[in-house]
């Protein structure tokens, strides 16, 4: 938590300055009740009107004095808090994107969006208030015991019975209450979820005619949220009456001692009244710092949170910066996809190997051995998984919901860090390559179509920074998303809104694939990216790919059979182990799992028809 | 939620300028979105308040005894609070100097003081717990009668609204009306009391002083009111920032893997680090400018302080006025402004409630089902024959979807549904269940036209599951018993055995009484699949509406699901949303629909040899590739 604090060591001197600023101010109220006192004692008893205007004047001067002070202390608290707030996001931000997959999974994504705008809204202005109040309230309530001090020992003594009184209530009433809203709290989400469940579950509850029953249910669940309510509201409603009823016992008991001290000619009139002033100055005060306190709790809860995000450390380290993709090999690479491009080779990975001058041996990506376990997980998602992808070829990879197949292409840009084993593009491990130049070689198509705010055309920047409108428009024709690009006004100009919202599944889809498709991967990972295409749009743009790409190591993830059905290479899932590989004959013949997946979405007939 | 718990957790103390801030960010917002109609309609809005008000008020209405004791004890609070510092001050002038001391004078008076301020401690205990009762019994009626009024909307509202609109009138609505209307009731009366009552007291000790008091003190609220002014605007600005910054943030980090996937982690940083400056700026000012507020407050305050003394000094020379009421005066003086800043406060927070009280009345106010005729019969075991004759149908006047369709059902003949994704199949499903109402011609079941017959006899003659598995919140037990919830526990797990969903059952750590999470997070897919089976297979209605799961189910689940549907549906009349071709070629009947459309309609063989739209879908499913 404390290591937040640097990020306000910027603010310094205004840190430092607010609180002692406010402090001075304090003191500036603190003797107006003096002030007062000289007027009755002096001024009114020796009728003397000279007197009683300058200290009006006086009292005014310390208004305004007070008012310099404080104004200035509030800007130099804004302005350090400000300037924290700001840092603190900043720092983060850039934290959370040096955070692998491994770490997103395990802290949440909405966790992450809640700490860095809610909370840290919160610690800002728990900052801004601790500059600016947390010595003034203090100072306020023993300052004021201390000027009793200086007017009278005896009638100080009843401010030193009635401050701690007077905290215990205030503190107590607090302590109790705040669990109780807690309560009220959580009761209102049981409300919430009745009143969510309902609602989406509006068709199943009249299928089942189930409204009254339901009905009822909302009514217990409200009816328990009142009680707590009203319990909470008559604990909380304790502290005004009591408060009252102390200071004003005070104030009776100081006027008692008061008027046996003057008796005596110990103190005068007017200083009664100052003591009688005192006393309710500390009430608003001690309300004061316990709203405080709540604030300062609520603000550190949320610093703890933004901490523990700091805390954590991403696990996809750089081991080998720059070691490996040399300059030569660039070329190399660039001149393996455009030579492919242009003469459009029959696409065994052997040929297209020898063309590139890299030895045919050498698969594109190679798994060996491969065990992945995700964080906090008992058991492995994937173990013992060894295969091969020569460059060129199309992989099939299929199984059941949870058999791992996203996990599998995840590891190939190394989303994850494999747990034992090792998986190699191009003959070396990918840990071995840094982490930019290895992503900037796969071009990657995520389950869920998402597109950012902007432009269609910096959406698909993202693929590739500098690219053309030419490439783009390429890409769009592999995607099968040209036409329906085309049929806007606007063209790549065509605004997208934040994920998308104005374009239909498929179209999301088909730009996302493109997107991919932009910077021209050696690598391409599809993972399940064309469930909301219908079946046509679905195969035209597997031939599209295997037409445009030769070169391009393919990896279709799917459902159906259908869709990897003539991949090079199917690879077959089934809970974490990988059952079969081979072609699709292959594996009709010889695997279980693979001919159960196939039968339950195709008759034996068409499964053979069109091998 | 986070911000409703921060107002959930507030004391109900006065508030400190602090929380102040705080809470003056969100008000902000609130009133820029009642602001956004043009000035124009301000007059449309005060005639809505109005009626909304009147509302309010019938709902209060029925607590009335008690709003009427609640205002007695306000008065009683009042008036002893202000009659305390007369008392303290009739007692200072009676303490004059050494030897001059009126002690039994000041016992008494003391005595009558310990008096009053017990009263005022006990009836402020009682009116605060009493308005609390109040407030929090009216909220409750009201969300009882939205939540009612919920079961009984046409489904067509439920569809075309998002349901977070809902909810949120349902809760965070009335709960922002809730803080409200108990903020009215225990500062907007006392207050307005206070200040009247206060300056009675004044002009009844000193007609002069409080003279000065009454033209001094409105300077405080001018000073606030324009410093309010000038705040909102950069208040304004900061939250539409803090809105685009939110709005990235959530972008980015929520397509976290897909930035990184391809390297775009600089470039959002640095769309970041321009918004944030940016916030930095306004957030500044915002700040700034909220919390002079105070300290201007202040002096103000310490100026008419200042100008009592001064004057009351100059009054009590010449005689005119006591100490012991000089000190009244200065008492008056500090407390005198404090209720105009909070009713200014109320203010707000009542225009904000009464904003939402209209949100939550219009979700009341809207039509609900079309009442059942009088002569609707009950239909009883249905033989399973449905028709439907010459239905014309569409969600919106200006889109056409269903033209003249028919359809006749044998009982016990299956029906497949088939078409593209989004293709709108489940439009079937709602004219089947009369989710809604045909535009014209008829639905028929068992040769009666169903809007003749009871709603409820109509669904309990089908069995629905649904690709959309929708569990309760409740045990496995629950869930399966929804449909008749008097079942015993051996028709229960008969029907989760039929259903295929024993095995998995058991394996769960607490069997049948396992609690699902919301939405039922704790199973997978299949599993809530085979559970929503079992719901209806409890039930076994002799009508069926189904739904193939298209991709999210494994293999073996799967093959289960396929077995308990084939199980369902023998005997029985099915409509069938089909996804997986044996089913489809196994139908009676093939309904192929596009675009919400049905465009064909026969068997399997039939619609191949002609060659359409269905053929087509067939073909390209198996196209080579």
């Amino acid at each position: 938590m404390w290591k937040l604090l640097k990020y306000l060591k910027k603010y310094k001197l205004e840190s430092i300055l607010a609180p002692l600023l406010k402090m001075t101010e304090a003191m500036f109220d603190l003797l107006v009740p003096l002030v007062m006192a000289q007027i009755i004692d002096v001024g009114i008893h020796n009728r003397d009107t000279g007197q009683i205007l300058k200290m009006g004047g006086v009292l005014v001067l310390l208004g305004l004095i007070g008012l310099a002070f404080s104004l200035t202390a509030q800007y130099f608290s804004a302005k350090a808090a400000a300037g924290f707030g700001t840092a603190v996001r900043n720092e983060l931000f850039k934290h959370i994107n040096s955070l692998s997959y491994r770490e997103i999974d395990t802290i949440g994504t909405s966790t992450l969006i809640t700490r860095i705008t809610s909370d840290i809204n919160q610690v800002q202005s728990g900052v801004n208030l601790v500059l600016r109040l947390f010595l003034r309230s203090p100072f306020i309530v023993f300052g004021a015991m201390v000027m009793a001090f200086t007017v009278n020992v005896r009638a100080a003594m009843i401010f030193v019975v009635a401050i701690p009184l007077l905290s215990v209530v205030v503190f107590g009433v607090l302590l109790v209450s705040m669990p109780l809203y807690k309560k009220v709290q959580r009761q209102l989400d049981r409300v919430l979820l009745t009143t969510r469940e309902n609602l989406l579950g509006a068709r199943v509850v009249r299928a089942f005619n189930r409204q009254p029953d339901e009905i009822k249910k909302f009514d217990e669940e409200n009816d328990l949220l009142v009680r707590s309510q009203v319990f909470v509201g008559k604990v909380s409603a304790l502290m005004n009456p009591a408060t009252y009823i102390i200071v004003n016992a005070a104030t009776i008991v100081l006027v008692w001692t008061g008027a046996w001290e003057v008796d005596e000619g110990i103190i005068t009139q007017g200083e009664v009244v100052a003591l009688v002033n005192y006393m309710s100055q500390i009430l608003v005060e001690l309300v004061k710092l316990a709203n405080l306190i709540i604030t300062i709790s609520k603000s550190l809860a949320c610093a703890n949170r933004i901490s523990a995000v700091f805390d954590v450390e991403g696990s996809i380290k750089e081991q080998n910066h720059g070691k490996i993709v040399t300059e030569a090999e660039k070329a190399r690479v660039s001149a393996d996809i455009s030579a492919a491009d242009a003469e459009g080779r029959d696409r065994t990975s052997a040929e297209s190997g020898k063309a590139a001058g890299v030895p045919a041996a050498v698969p594109k990506v190679e798994f060996t051995n491969m065990d992945f376990c995700y964080a906090g997980a008992q058991e492995a998602s994937l173990s013992d998984i060894s295969f091969t992808a020569m460059s060129g070829q199309t992989i099939g990879v299929i199984g059941g919901t949870g058999s791992g197949k996203s996990t599998l292409v995840n590891l190939i840009p190394r989303f994850y860090d494999v747990t034992n084993g090792s998986v190699r593009i191009d003959g070396t491990d990918v840990r071995d390559y840094p982490v930019g130049q290895l992503r900037d070689r796969i071009g990657v198509v995520p389950q869920k179509a998402v597109l950012f705010k902007g432009t269609l055309r910096e959406n698909m920047l993202w693929g590739k920074a500098d690219a053309t409108d030419e490439e783009i428009y390429r890409a769009l024709d592999i995607a099968q998303a040209r036409e329906f690009v085309d049929s806007k006004e606007q063209g790549l100009d065509l605004p997208v809104e934040q994920g998308g919202r104005n374009l239909s599944g498929g179209q999301r889809q088909r730009l996302t694939i493109a997107r991919a498709l932009v910077r021209r991967p050696e690598i391409l990972i599809l993972d399940d990216s064309a469930s909301a295409l219908d079946f046509a749009t679905d195969a035209a743009l597997r031939k599209a790919i295997r037409e445009n790409t030769k070169n391009m190591t393919v990896f279709l993830v799917s459902q159906r059979a259908t869709t990897i059905r003539n991949a090079d290479k199917i690879l077959v899932l089934d809970d974490g182990q990988l059952v079969g590989q081979g072609t699709h004959e292959e594996l009709f013949d010889t695997c279980e799992v693979y001919r159960e997946i196939c039968l339950s979405q195709l008759s034996e007939k068409e499964v053979r028809a069109h091998g | 939620m986070a911000e409703k718990n921060d107002q959930l957790q507030k004391p109900t103390v006065k508030e400190t300028d602090a929380v102040k801030t705080q809470k003056l960010s969100k008000k902000e917002t609130d009133a820029e979105k009642a602001q956004k109609p043009a000035k124009s309609r301000a007059s449309a809005q005060l005639l809505q308040h109005r009626s909304t008000i009147k509302r309010v008020l019938a709902y209060i209405g029925n607590y009335k005894w008690w709003v009427l004791v609640s205002l007695l004890l306000a008065g009683v609070t009042v008036a002893a609070t202000l009659y305390a510092p007369i008392l303290v001050g009739d007692a200072v002038d009676l303490i004059i100097a050494p030897g001059n001391v009126d002690f039994a004078g000041i016992r008494t008076i003391l005595y009558r003081m310990a008096v009053v301020v017990a009263v005022t401690g006990a009836a402020q205990w009682l009116m605060n717990h009493i308005n609390n009762r109040i407030t929090y019994q009216v909220v409750k009626d009201i969300r009882t009668r939205a939540f009612g009024h919920l079961e009984v909307l046409p489904l067509r509202y439920i569809d075309s609204h998002p349901s977070g609109d809902v909810i949120s009138r349902i809760i965070a609505d009335i709960d922002q009306f809730s803080e409200g209307l108990l903020m009215g009731f225990t500062q907007l009366f006392t207050g307005v009391i206070t200040i009247l009552g206060t300056l009675g007291f004044m002009f009844v000790i000193n007609y002069r002083i409080a003279i000065v008091v009454v033209f001094v003190t409105p300077v405080s609220l001018v000073v606030a009111s324009y410093i309010a002014k000038r705040t909102y605007v950069m208040f304004r600005k900061q939250s539409e920032t803090r809105g685009e910054l939110t709005s990235l943030v959530d972008e980015m980090l929520g397509n976290q893997k897909i930035v990184q996937a391809f390297g775009h982690e600089d470039e959002a940083q640095e769309q970041f680090e321009e918004i944030n400056e940016r916030l930095r700026g306004y957030s500044l000012r915002a700040t700034f400018f909220s919390s002079i507020t105070n300290p201007c407050t202040r002096f103000v305050n310490s100026v008419v302080y200042a100008s009592v003394g001064v004057v009351g000094a100059l009054a009590a020379v010449r005689g005119l006025l006591s100490v012991g009421q000089l000190s009244i005066f200065l008492s008056y003086a500090n407390q005198y402004t404090k209720p105009f800043n909070e009713i200014s406060g109320v203010v707000t927070e009542l225009q904000n409630a009464l904003a939402s009280a209209a949100r939550v009345f219009e979700l009341i106010d809207e039509e609900p089902l079309s009442p059942e005729p009088a002569d609707a019969v009950e239909l009883q075991q249905a033989d399973g024959s449905v028709a439907m004759d010459h239905v014309y149908f569409s969600y919106r006047s200006d889109v056409k979807l269903i033209e003249n369709f028919n359809l006749d059902v044998k009982p016990g003949q299956r029906i497949a549904i088939v078409g593209p994704t989004g293709c709108g199949k489940s439009t079937v499903i709602n004219l089947l269940m009369r989710f809604y109402d045909a535009d014209s011609g008829a639905v028929r079941v068992d040769g009666h036209d169903i809007r003749r017959m009871t709603r409820r006899s109509l669904r309990a003659n089908y069995g629905m599951v649904l690709q959309e598995t929708w569990l309760k919140s409740g045990t496995i037990r629950e869930n399966i018993a929804y449909g008749k919830p008097d079942a015993t526990e051996e028709e229960v797990i008969r029907a989760a055995k039929e259903a295929h969903a024993h095995s998995f059952i058991r394996r769960m750590p607490q069997g049948y009484d396992t609690v699902i999470s919301e939405d039922g997070g704790n199973l997978s897919q299949g599993q809530k699949q085979l559970l929503c089976i079992a719901r209806v297979m409890l039930c076994l209605p002799p009508m069926l509406i189904l739904d193939e799961a298209t991709s999210s189910i494994d293999t073996r689940t799967e093959i289960r699901i396929q077995k308990a549907f084939a199980k369902m549906m023998e005997g029985r009349t099915s409509f069938i949303v089909a996804h997986r071709l044996s089913t489809i070629r196994e139908a009676d009947v093939i309904l192929v629909m596009r675009d919400g459309r049905i465009v064909e309609q026969g068997k399997h063989e039939e619609l191949l040899a002609r060659g359409g739209f269905y053929a087509r879908l067939y073909n390209s499913q198996f196209a080579a590739t």
